[in-house]
């Protein structure tokens, strides 16, 4: 007879606490996932593939659904983090290995003017038409690498962007340390 | 009326759920990394854990006494809080997103706080009334909202800090949270002054 | 005449170390053995070199056209041969190159035709472009176009002229020296600056450890019958800033999110400038050479007139450096920088040169821990919280310095001068503010990609689209004319029997088209099928000439012949498709 109430005790309590929630889960619906939106936001949106997924959009719904976070190259060790932070998840070594910045150049003697690298580009960065030769917007390339495999002739090589006065940083300032007398 | 604010400066500072009773320190060292999470974490344990304790007690002295099921307690209070997290994160998800990403995974997790199932616990076993109960409950909360909030505080200085290398993340949280244990030692003396 | 002056707080008296070079008049610096003008000599956009190697300038004639609004022109500081247009190391703590145009003096130094203009007869805008054309930027320090903040700010009326002649940095005597000799042009360079902005009140502030400056400015403004107040200021450094003088002459507060202070009412320009303004406006002189003192480890300090371009090195021995002399800061000791090297030019923003020895600037002892006396925050003339923004600038952690209001620091040097502990703080905040600007630089190129990979994405399936409706409605287009030769051919046929063939012909045409429709889709998908499979593939390599086949096949053999693709017949596959 007790199982028998505390059963009936129980489910009693069971189904009002459901239909509760079930209420909230109706009144307090959420439409999309915003989560998204801060991953990418501290994806370097280079749409580079590198991570696996084909742009940054892609992976940032990746690493919501429990991906790893440490597939993003061109954010580096410090992208890691950052996303770390926002998750609350563990910070892990860059799968791959850090690059400096660079930006892709075309030879411009060498190029024939196939339009490959242009479908290639995901940002639209290289200007030129059919059998006119191509050069790249270098403000807008991010360094993507995409457009150098569909080169038939092999004119597109990387390079690291120079430090000038305009992206020139102050260093962290050294701390001397003073040998023991 | 004097008896009521003993409860509740006592829950606060003396008999501190976190340093001095030890409870609920998953979120304790979970959510300190940053002082905006200890705040949202603080508020979210806040409304919780008072919940809790009114609900708590509503069902310990209408449901399962008059028929002598005790025994159910804490299976009951279990399901009932976890309920009240339940709907907690729905409220939080509508009104903050940021919030609720910045807390992740330990707004679901206050669930298993063992603050949260103690405080009621330690109610029934103090034969707290309903008012008592309450300010018991929020008594705890805050203070458990106060020494987070501290100690994110000092845990975000202590990330510019020199530490030497080995102890740099948990271990140094550990010595910090040692530390502020022993400052909230001194609390007990209050009740001197009864 | 007495007035009311206000305070700014914190502020440091280091020794003002003036009176070495102030004692000597202004000399004429001989003429370098070459000059090397860098194009990038003000805040803005970088000027266009209008010139080429192996030109014939005269002095005066523009080299670098401004671009954009907030820039200026650079002129040839003598008459020359241009010998290059290049990359040289700049007066910038980087050390890094920046183009430059690199002049062999003549001689004969032969002025351009100068053009001076009636800045009261014509409209300001014209005015504007003369001292743009002229290069007249602000010589106090930061070099920010003066025609750019001439121009009055919308909605705000001009309260105060400010005239900075505080000069508080140690050792700087370039702008005391100009107002002692050059007090009436400076005093003329003002009153444009007053006909073009229409301030209620102009205020010349000057330091008062330039008694003669300051007597000097009064005689000019006295004479000229000027209604403007010379202001002795206390000497407290950094008295000179901007806000610290608006403040000490005017008791406003400039508040740390303002970017103009024309907002306020209020709008500041150095003597230096005022003088420059007025030698482009009355004689048509653009900017080719300015004050500057050269002081420090040397046997004979003085203010020289100097070229701009001229080579630091040169200038430094016309005051014979003692022999351990091992570097020249330029700037003063608070907020100057070491130049990386002794052959880097003088630019439109240096005011004196100081050569550098342990004896005179002793190396600081190494750094010790905070431990926040808050000497800093006392200094801070910015009221600011330098133990703060430097505990978390060290960690990294920019987003805290920035609530710490890390962008309201001008760097002057006060908290690190007064820390006990020696800590470089300045040097902490540059590194944090340089790489918060980085991110920002980062970001805004991340939302760029994003936009246009967004806008790429978008094209491409517009124009998938696109090709799918226009072949679709070709296909239904096609099937329609069928069905209607369908019919027509059954009304042909329906003339020879109408009552027999009517109602199955009528049956067919409703079959037929809805037949032709579906036909027409799935056509059209496959077109779409196979212009998806062409977009993968190259679309140039049909209708070419002969030549180009030729060319085309020989590409083709190269590749081959270096494996780079098994050979396959191409042409005929795209023949197919198209």
């Amino acid at each position: 007879m007790d199982i028998l109430l505390a059963i009936a005790i129980m489910a009693l309590g069971a189904v009002v606490l459901g239909a509760a929630l079930g209420f909230a889960a109706i009144k307090f619906k959420v439409e999309g996932d915003p989560l998204v939106e801060k991953i990418e936001a501290i994806l370097p949106q280079t749409q580079c593939g590198q991570c696996g997924f084909p742009g940054c959009k892609p992976y940032a719904e990746a690493i919501v659904n429990g991906e790893e976070i440490n597939k993003c190259p061109p954010g580096g060790a410090e992208g890691v983090q950052r996303l770390a932070d926002l998750l609350g998840r563990e910070v892990k070594p860059l799968d791959a290995e850090e690059k400096p910045k660079q930006i892709a150049i075309i030879d411009e003697n060498t190029c024939i003017g196939c339009t490959l690298c242009i479908q290639a580009c995901p940002v639209d960065a290289i200007v030129g038409a059919a059998k006119q030769m191509h050069t790249i917007v270098a403000q807008q390339c991010t360094g993507c690498e995409l457009c150098l495999p569909p080169c038939p002739v092999e004119c597109i090589h990387m390079e690291v962007i120079p430090e000038t006065i305009d992206n020139w940083k102050w260093k962290y300032p050294v701390i001397e340390i003073k040998a023991a007398a | 009326m004097s008896h009521y604010l003993f409860i509740l400066v006592g829950a606060v500072l003396v008999n501190n759920v976190v340093l001095v009773k030890i409870l609920g320190l998953c979120p304790f060292m979970g959510v300190s990394k940053k002082l905006e999470t200890a705040y949202g974490m603080g508020a979210a344990t806040t409304f919780v854990l008072t919940m809790a304790t009114g609900a708590s007690y509503i069902i310990d002295h209408y449901l399962l006494m008059p028929f002598g099921l005790e025994y159910l307690r804490t299976l009951s209070f279990i399901v009932t809080i976890a309920a009240i997290v339940q709907l907690t994160e729905m409220v939080i998800a509508k009104t903050s997103p940021t919030l609720q990403q910045t807390l992740g995974i330990y707004l679901p997790l206050i669930t298993t706080n063992c603050a949260v199932l103690g405080v009621p616990l330690l109610n029934i076993s103090n034969g707290y009334n309903f008012v008592e109960s309450l300010l018991f409950g929020a008594g705890s909360a805050v203070g458990f909202s106060l020494v987070l909030i501290l100690f994110a505080g000092i845990r975000e200085r202590v990330e510019g800090a020199e530490v030497p290398t080995h102890f740099r993340g948990a271990a140094i949280a550990m010595v910090t949270a040692g530390l502020m244990a022993l400052a909230f030692m001194g609390f007990a003396g209050l009740d001197k002054y009864q | 005449m007495l007035m009311n002056l206000f305070k700014f707080k914190g502020g440091v008296k280091p020794p003002s170390n003036k009176l070495q070079s102030n004692h000597l008049p202004i000399a004429q610096a001989p003429m370098p053995s070459r000059l090397i003008v860098p194009l990038h000599q003000s805040i803005g956009g970088t000027p266009r070199p209008i010139i080429q190697a192996g030109d014939h300038v005269l002095k005066g004639q523009m080299i670098g056209q401004a671009d954009g609004w907030i820039s200026a022109a650079v002129h040839a500081p003598t008459s020359g041969t241009v010998l290059e247009v290049a990359m040289h190391v700049r007066p910038h703590p980087s050390g890094l190159d920046s183009l430059c145009v690199v002049i062999e003096p003549d001689g004969k130094d032969e002025w351009i035709t100068r053009t001076p203009i009636d800045h009261r007869a014509v409209p300001p805008a014209d005015v504007f472009h003369h001292l743009q054309q002229c290069g007249i930027v602000g010589l106090g320090g930061a070099g920010f176009p003066a025609h750019g903040k001439l121009t009055p700010s919308k909605g705000v009326a001009m309260d105060e002229l400010i005239i900075n002649g505080a000069e508080c940095e140690p050792f700087i005597t370039c702008d005391d020296l100009l107002m002692r000799e050059r007090a009436d042009e400076v005093v003329r360079g003002i009153a444009v600056f007053r006909d073009l902005l229409q301030p209620k009140k102009v205020l010349i502030g000057i330091e008062d450890n330039k008694p003669e400056a300051i007597a000097a400015m009064r005689a000019a403004v006295d004479a000229q019958n000027e209604p403007f107040s010379v202001v002795a200021v206390p000497t407290l450094y950094p008295a000179g800033g901007a806000k610290q003088l608006i403040r000490v002459l005017t008791g406003k507060e400039v508040p740390g999110s303002m970017r103009s202070t024309a907002d306020m009412g209020v709008q500041v320009f150095n003597v230096g400038t005022a003088y420059s303004a007025w030698r482009a406006v009355a004689h048509g002189e653009p900017l080719v050479s300015r004050i500057l003192t050269i002081t420090g480890n040397v046997h004979a300090p003085r203010n020289y007139e100097v070229l701009i371009g001229t080579p630091m090195d040169e200038l430094l021995a016309l005051a014979q450096p003692h022999p351990d002399t091992d570097g020249i800061l330029m700037g003063g000791p608070m907020m100057g920088f070491l130049v990386p090297n002794p052959q880097v030019p003088v630019v439109k923003t240096t005011n004196c040169l100081i050569a550098h020895a342990d004896r005179l600037f002793p190396p600081k002892a190494p750094e010790m821990p905070c431990i926040r006396c808050g000497a800093c925050a006392r200094a801070c003339p910015h009221e600011l919280q330098p133990f703060e923004m430097y505990w978390f600038a060290r960690a990294k952690n920019f987003g805290k310095t920035q609530e710490y209001n890390i962008f309201d620091c001008i760097e002057c040097g006060c908290c690190s001068y007064v820390c006990p502990s020696r800590i470089p703080l300045v040097q902490y905040f540059r590194f944090a503010k340089s790489e918060i600007w980085a991110r920002e630089r980062e970001k805004n190129a991340a939302d760029q990609a994003k936009t246009r990979f967004e806008f790429k994405q978008y094209r491409e399936e517009r124009e998938k689209a696109d090709k799918a409706e226009k072949l679709a409605k070709a296909a239904a287009a096609q099937a329609a004319k069928k069905a209607a030769e369908a019919a027509a051919a059954a009304a042909a046929e329906g003339d020879a029997t109408p009552s027999a063939g009517a109602a199955p012909d009528a049956a067919i045409a409703t079959v037929n088209p809805e037949k032709e429709a579906k036909r027409a889709t799935i056509e059209a998908a496959m077109a779409r099928a196979k212009a998806q499979r062409e977009a993968v593939q190259p679309k140039n390599v049909d209708n070419l000439t002969p030549d180009q086949q030729k060319v085309a096949d020989d590409i083709e053999a190269r590749r081959v012949a270096a494996h780079l693709i098994a050979p396959e017949p191409v042409a005929p596959d795209n023949e197919k498709s198209e």
